[in-house]
């Protein structure tokens, strides 16, 4: 056991914008890992409390009760900047620090603390290390992965990704675009060759990608997509109706009520789940104490709720078109579909599908039969599984993955020379050469974008770099060789060489809307492993305390009359399970503790019922020493009912 | 492209140390990655400078030298290992990217032959009155003239069928045109490929003038496609 845990292993993670999931293949068979609380989605929320940061299903209730404390959906702000998300601050509710610079990462105000996007991120990844870690058992430690992206991110939006996993102690192997890794899952049973769309509407993004399947290969052809729509999109459309209904109807303006919105937002999102298996649904808010507690309730119907999704799902079709052409392929040559993400879950969005690639016509149904909140993760599992070698299930695996976007430069008059076209194989490079335009000219400015636009400033602005010490020559003799690499995560990398002196040229890099590798460094070492290794240590005491107690309380026990009552196979049953706590207890995992405190505790009910006053007793039927223990305070005069029962009798 | 010239490429192995070929990607004896080979597209493929090309072929061998060289395969290896398997995967996918396509097949072969090819890399080039194929002059000064119309119109909220259908008209003659073109080319591909130095000569020279006048075409096309909004 304890030489499995010092194994390396690599997870697959579904960093998602409205659920996050981690996954790991055992043997052939991907599995998504659950959290302690047995939930295997963590919701992509984070809470900052005045004790600390909770993540997920813990920071969801804080979330409806204070909003301002809580952040979710933060994957729409990675590698973005202010100019970039004016319309999200309309609809959500993000705070953003107001010392806030176009140019720069932004920062967000949550709790009295200033975060941005990667770090909040981390805390999500972070969470599912620490359930993988929990899953794989003592001792075990998770430090790769192979994280997923939607394929239509920008470079900005990758390296965000990246940098919050290595805030949260994570080495990415590979970045895998979500409907590749969707592709992946799906290719697992299926050597058939062929055509596959994936069609990946989740809770913020879409993506089409176009796949080639040919023995074993996955050759994506090409991709497309929004990195703005998704389900997010539709929920804030019938928070508006909702909002404009109170409005009317009670004559109450709850826009400013982060709380109200709230409410009305987990209303209308349970209305739409409904909404894909009923033909109606009701929806009922309690409005917050400030609107006098009112009821806001409606109904509405499968027909009202697509004419107004319909908006929506529509836009999907925009990418669909582009990625069909951009593959040369007509709908009917594309023998498989796949859908992914839980926005395609909706019947609308099944319809649409279908009509977009002529599916029944053909006789054909799309692929939904693994879990489309989980293909992603299982999928992201797979690809780490491809990376660590040695299994049979994907020994003929391989992945083709496309950049999703034109990478260009900047030329005279501010117009794009592309260099890297959009739907190139990656890893892929290109090689340009510069030179000065003034006699003795040292520094030579780049400007590299990303986009299909013709102007650079209507592309996304990468990076800006500066040659220097170029030697001082006549202009336009120096011959600057650059060399741009587009990695396997779809990450460029540049490098530069003077021809003429044969000088390795110096490259500045300035990420925009990125952070730095200093800052990155910083936001680890200060917030992060120390606040770890803190909460590590003192869970592990607190663990340790809890099991001296019960020991202590179990010895003292067996000079109480109501031992006697015990059977011979009971009392062996609690030395057996002292005994593991005494073994535990020298264990570095709290963990471990806990469950054999929770044994010796469950193993001792029976005493504790029989050690209590029969009043006491009958109140206390089926509560655990633990449970009981909560019960009845834990102030030092009453420890544990088994001390308060020794003062009874 | 893969590797510098100052880095002279080792006759040994640099793992196992046993004798190798130079143009080898993998050693004979202990199957380690070598470092990148210097090289065009076409010796990537293992290719002569030919313009008609297998292109199940040049797929098949794409598949084949990918699932070797993949950075993949490479996670758990070496960090040299590493970045010498990012390098020779890139360069067969810029390889492959390059002659897969029959435009950017005979442009890229054009290059290394040493032709000037117009102004391919100024970006998307904008009529430039000076480049006109003189035959084009009168239709392209007309058409410009409609362009010009149609996107006044667009700009009023207004539509003129009758320039629409003028447009329609001029896309169909320009698409025409395109294809002409290419089968130009690709008569060109054939004595190119089968011809001796002087009649290569004269090939290139075609070529080029063909591809300067294709790129101009194609800009005509879209222009006319965005205007019509298609």
């Amino acid at each position: 056991m304890a030489e499995q845990n010092t194994e390396e292993r690599i997870v697959g993670i579904d960093l998602g914008t409205t659920n996050s999931l981690v996954a790991y293949m055992e043997g052939d068979t991907p599995v998504v890992i659950p959290g302690e609380d047995g939930d295997r989605l963590v919701p992509s929320v984070v809470a900052v409390g005045d004790d600390g940061v909770t993540i997920g299903n813990a920071a969801r209730s804080t979330l409806i009760a204070s909003p301002d404390r809580a952040v979710y959906s933060a994957k729409r702000l990675m590698g973005r900047g202010i100019d970039d998300v004016q319309d999200e601050l309309k609809l959500f509710p993000f705070h953003l620090s107001p010392d806030q610079k176009p140019g720069e990462v932004l920062r967000l105000t949550i709790g009295g603390r200033e975060l941005t996007p990667p770090e909040i991120s981390a805390y999500i990844l972070q969470q599912l290390k620490h359930n993988a870690e929990r899953y794989f058992g003592p001792g075990s430690k998770v430090t790769k992965a192979v994280i997923t992206v939607p394929a239509y991110f920008n470079d900005a939006q990758r390296q965000a990704t990246r940098d919050a996993a290595r805030i949260a102690g994570l080495e990415v192997l590979r970045l895998v675009n979500e409907p590749t890794a969707a592709a992946l899952a799906y290719g697992l049973d299926r050597s058939k060759d062929g055509v596959i769309a994936v069609y990946d509407f989740g809770g913020g993004t879409f993506d089409i990608s176009i796949l080639k399947l040919h023995e074993g290969i996955f050759e994506v052809i090409s991709t497309n997509g929004d990195t703005h729509l998704g389900g997010d999109d539709i929920d804030n459309l019938l928070i508006a109706v909702a909002v404009e209904d109170i409005r009317g109807d009670m004559g109450l303006d709850v826009t400013t009520s982060g709380e109200a919105i709230q409410a009305i937002r987990k209303a209308v999102i349970e209305a739409k789940i409904a909404l894909s298996s009923q033909s109606s649904v009701a929806v009922d808010v309690t409005l917050p104490a400030e609107f006098g507690g009112k009821h806001y309730l409606r109904e509405i119907t499968r027909e009202q709720f697509e004419q107004l999704a319909a908006s929506v799902i529509e836009r999907t079709l925009v990418p669909c078109k582009q990625v069909m052409k951009d593959a040369g392929l007509a709908a009917a040559q594309v023998d498989e579909v796949v859908l992914v993400g839980g926005s395609t879950r909706i019947p609308l969005v099944r319809k649409l599908v279908d009509e977009m690639f002529d599916l029944a016509a053909r006789g054909k149904k799309p692929h939904t039969d693994l879990n489309p909140d989980e293909v992603v993760a299982l999928g992201a599992a797979v690809q780490a599984r491809i990376l660590a070698g040695g299994s049979k299930a994907t020994e003929d695996m391989l992945l083709l993955d496309v950049t999703p976007l034109s990478l260009g430069i900047e030329a005279l008059g501010g117009v794009v020379a592309q260099i890297i076209g959009r739907n190139s194989t990656i890893p892929a490079s290109a090689t340009e050469h510069f030179t000065t335009g003034v006699d003795g000219q040292t520094n030579v400015a780049i400007h590299v974008v990303q986009g299909e636009r013709e102007l650079a400033k209507d592309c996304r602005s990468l990076a800006r770099f500066d040659l220097k010490g170029i030697p001082p020559m006549t202009a336009g003799i120096p011959r600057i060789e650059v060399k741009f690499l587009i990695d396997a995560n779809g990450i460029l990398h540049v490098s530069a060489r003077e021809q003429r002196s044969a000088k390795q040229a110096e490259i500045e890099v300035k990420p925009t809307y990125g952070l730095t590798d200093e800052q990155v460094e910083a936001m680890i070492l200060s917030s992060f492993d120390n606040a770890e290794a803190d909460l590590a240590a003192r869970q592990l005491i607190e663990a340790r305390n809890e099991g001296e107690n019960i020991l202590t309380l179990v010895h003292k026990a067996r000079t109480n009359p109501a031992w006697q009552q015990l059977s011979a196979e009971e009392v062996a049953n609690i030395t057996a399970k002292e005994v593991e706590l005494g073994t535990a207890m020298k264990q570095e995992d709290h963990s471990v503790i806990r469950s054999a405190i929770d044994a010796l505790d469950l193993a001792t009910r029976r005493y504790a019922e029989l050690s209590m006053s029969t009043a006491i007793t009958s109140a206390m039927v089926g509560e655990t020493m633990q449970s009981a223990n909560e019960k009845m305070g834990d102030g030092p005069s009453a420890p544990h009912p088994i001390a308060k029962a020794e003062l009874i009798s | 492209m893969l590797k510098t010239a100052d880095n002279a490429v080792p006759v040994a192995c640099w793992s196992c140390s046993v004798a190798k070929t130079p143009e080898t990607l993998f050693c004979q004896h202990c199957s380690k990655i070598q470092p990148p080979l210097e090289g065009d597209f076409y010796s990537v493929f293992n290719l002569e400078r030919k313009l008609n090309l297998d292109l199940a072929a040049l797929e098949r061998e794409f598949h084949r030298l990918t699932r070797k060289l993949h950075p993949d395969n490479f996670a758990r290896a070496t960090e040299t290992e590493q970045a010498w398997s990012l390098a020779d995967t890139a360069m067969v996918n810029d390889a492959y990217r390059t002659l897969k396509d029959p435009i950017r097949r005979t442009e890229y072969l054009l290059m290394l032959e040493g032709a000037q090819i117009g102004e391919e890399n100024s970006g998307k080039n904008r009529v430039d009155p000076s480049r006109v194929p003189a035959d084009l002059l009168e239709e392209v000064f007309e058409l410009n003239m409609q362009l010009e119309e149609m996107r006044a119109a667009r700009k009023l909220g207004e539509t003129d069928a009758a320039l629409e259908a003028d447009l329609q008209t001029a896309k169909i003659k320009f698409d025409g045109l395109l294809a002409d073109v290419d089968e130009q080319l690709k008569t060109q591909w054939g004595v190119w490929d089968q011809g001796d130095e002087a009649t290569r000569k004269s090939a290139m020279t075609d070529m080029v003038s063909l591809i300067d006048r294709r790129n101009y075409i194609r800009n005509l096309v879209r222009d006319v496609n965005e205007a019509l909004g298609s």
